[in-house]
């Protein structure tokens, strides 16, 4: 069904009772030209790019659960593409671009909306850095201001610009980026993707690999039985090792536990993303009223969906020395979902050792971004066996031929990406 | 969470730093390129019972080896790290 102002007011003066599921909850077939494992954004975004820009349409979406019930469904929704490294900033532009046009090309409301994305910063080698960020983005077309503290007082006169210990001296600020609505970014890919034939499968969870006399993977092997597939992708954020362990692959790659905060509803008072730079704390204000906010990851190897209170502790700290007002707001819900930490912070989009196994993994806790962007070049890398110009750098062998692409300069320690 | 350490007690999650899996060796020094890359960057990522490295900063600054269960956060042992000087001390 295609939406609009019409079948909105046809459904309206039918009292709303004649809507249709917006995609289609398909049963397994026995082989696919393309199979992808995991039935989140990245997932979806995959398939729906597969049928509508590779005109691969025999291609099936497993998912364990149900669709959007992993990180797709728990992080705090934030798009931008600020960042700074070769390989990170035309991908992450690319998403951002397609972000900017994907409710037209999935007839779907997702709630994209450019609120701003601002970095603050406390020091001046901290403007430095965030000012050589900017430039780096501004000369790859990329827009990206640098404030001053005047500047700011102006837009958002509540923040503690007096902190005794960390002055607010300005800011980083990507107008371009936002928030979207994460559950329909999940819907909408599905509706589009199932109106192209594309079959999702709920409650199918993966259990092996199938392979033929050459070692090629020819399918999976799965709860709702055997499925076979021309080529296999894997995009399964947090469970990535477990999937590659069915291969016989060991990743670069460790689980790791981010919980993600909202308070009660309240007023409209944060008018864009904002995130504290001398903790680790992001805010944003849901439109339903909600501060939707976070903050460190854990720490630790988890694959528990939920965290610990110490992490809690530090992000609530966060706020209450970026924006004191918010001490006296209530927490509503916590939670917490598994992310794949990669040794060097960057998402890996290859080909797998396995012939016929594609891997799409690695995206830390900034996958959410990236979806649309995840989505189109792992189609790519699925239909045409190369990677797509702006993916050509998440090789998988980076590590081993030492050209990692460490965004924040950490290292292999995962907990610290 | 609440570690248990061998020298101070139980204790609050915060006074501990993680390190990772306790599993990987490092390599001897002419053991080759694929073998620290293996030590480096490959990890198991045990879904299920995991043997671990922590710190106890924030109290007797010794390496502890925890037995904790990655899907439940269920801790099951906690023994001084070998080599840690704390552990010889507490001896």
């Amino acid at each position: 069904m295609k939406y609009s102002i019409f079948s909105l007011a046809r459904a309206a003066l039918s009292g709303h009772k004649n809507w249709q599921p917006t995609w289609r909850d398909a049963a397994p077939k026995d082989r696919y030209d393309v199979v992808i494992i995991g039935g989140g954004g990245h997932g979806l975004a995959t398939a729906w790019f597969l049928a509508s820009e590779f005109g691969i349409r025999n291609v099936a979406v497993l998912e364990k659960g149900w669709i959007g019930s992993g990180n797709a469904g728990r992080n705090t929704t934030i798009i931008r593409s600020n960042y700074g490294l070769p390989g990170n900033t035309g991908f992450y532009e690319l998403s951002m671009k397609l972000w900017e046009r994907m409710e037209q090309d999935l007839n779907y409301n997702a709630m994209v909306s450019q609120r701003g994305v601002l970095n603050l910063y406390h020091s001046d080698a901290q403007r430095d850095a965030f000012a050589r960020r900017g430039n780096t983005m501004r000369i790859n077309g990329i827009d990206a201001e640098l404030l001053d503290q005047a500047a700011l007082r102006k837009m958002l006169p509540f923040l503690n610009f007096e902190n005794a210990r960390f002055p607010i001296q300005g800011g980083l600020l990507q107008r371009r980026g936002g928030t979207a609505r994460h559950d329909a970014v999940v819907w909408g890919y599905a509706h589009a993707a199932s109106a192209l034939g594309v079959d999702i499968i709920q409650n199918c969870e993966v259990t092996g690999f199938t392979r033929d006399a050459n070692g090629r993977v020819a399918g999976v092997e799965t709860s709702r039985g055997e499925i076979g597939a021309g080529k296999v992708g894997m995009a399964v954020a947090g469970s990535s090792s477990r999937v590659a362990a069915m291969a016989g692959l060991r990743l670069p790659i460790e689980s790791h536990v981010l919980q993600a905060f909202v308070s009660e509803a309240i007023k409209p008072l944060l008018p864009n993303v904002m995130t504290f730079g001398a903790g680790h704390f992001y805010v944003s204000q849901s439109d339903k009223g909600g501060l939707v906010f976070g903050g460190d990851i854990d720490g630790y190897n988890s694959y528990a969906q939920r965290g610990n209170l110490p992490v809690v502790e530090d992000v609530c700290e966060g706020g209450m020395a970026l924006i004191p007002m918010i001490g006296r707001v209530r927490l509503l819900r916590q939670w917490g979902g598994i992310m794949d930490m990669s040794m060097d912070g960057t998402p890996i989009i290859d080909k797998s050792p396995v012939d016929g196994l594609y891997i799409n993994a690695g995206w830390c806790y900034g996958g959410f971004k990236a979806t649309p962007g995840s989505g189109f070049v792992f189609a790519h890398l699925l239909a045409r066996d190369q990677s797509h110009k702006e993916a050509a750098l998440f090789r998988l062998d980076r590590f081993q031929r030492g050209a990692m692409i460490d965004e924040k300069g950490q290292g292999a320690q995962p907990n610290l990406h | 969470m609440r570690i248990t350490c061998p020298f101070c007690g139980e204790r609050e999650l915060g006074e501990f730093t993680y390190l990772g899996d306790a599993k990987p060796q490092r390599p001897s020094a002419d053991a080759g390129e694929d073998a620290v890359y293996d030590y480096v960057y490959l990890r198991d990522n045990i879904a299920g019972v995991m043997s671990e490295h922590w710190y106890h900063g924030g109290g007797c600054r010794a390496w502890l080896k925890v037995t904790r269960n990655t899907l439940t956060h269920e801790i099951s042992a906690v023994e001084a790290a070998a080599g840690a000087g704390a552990a010889k001390v507490g001896a």
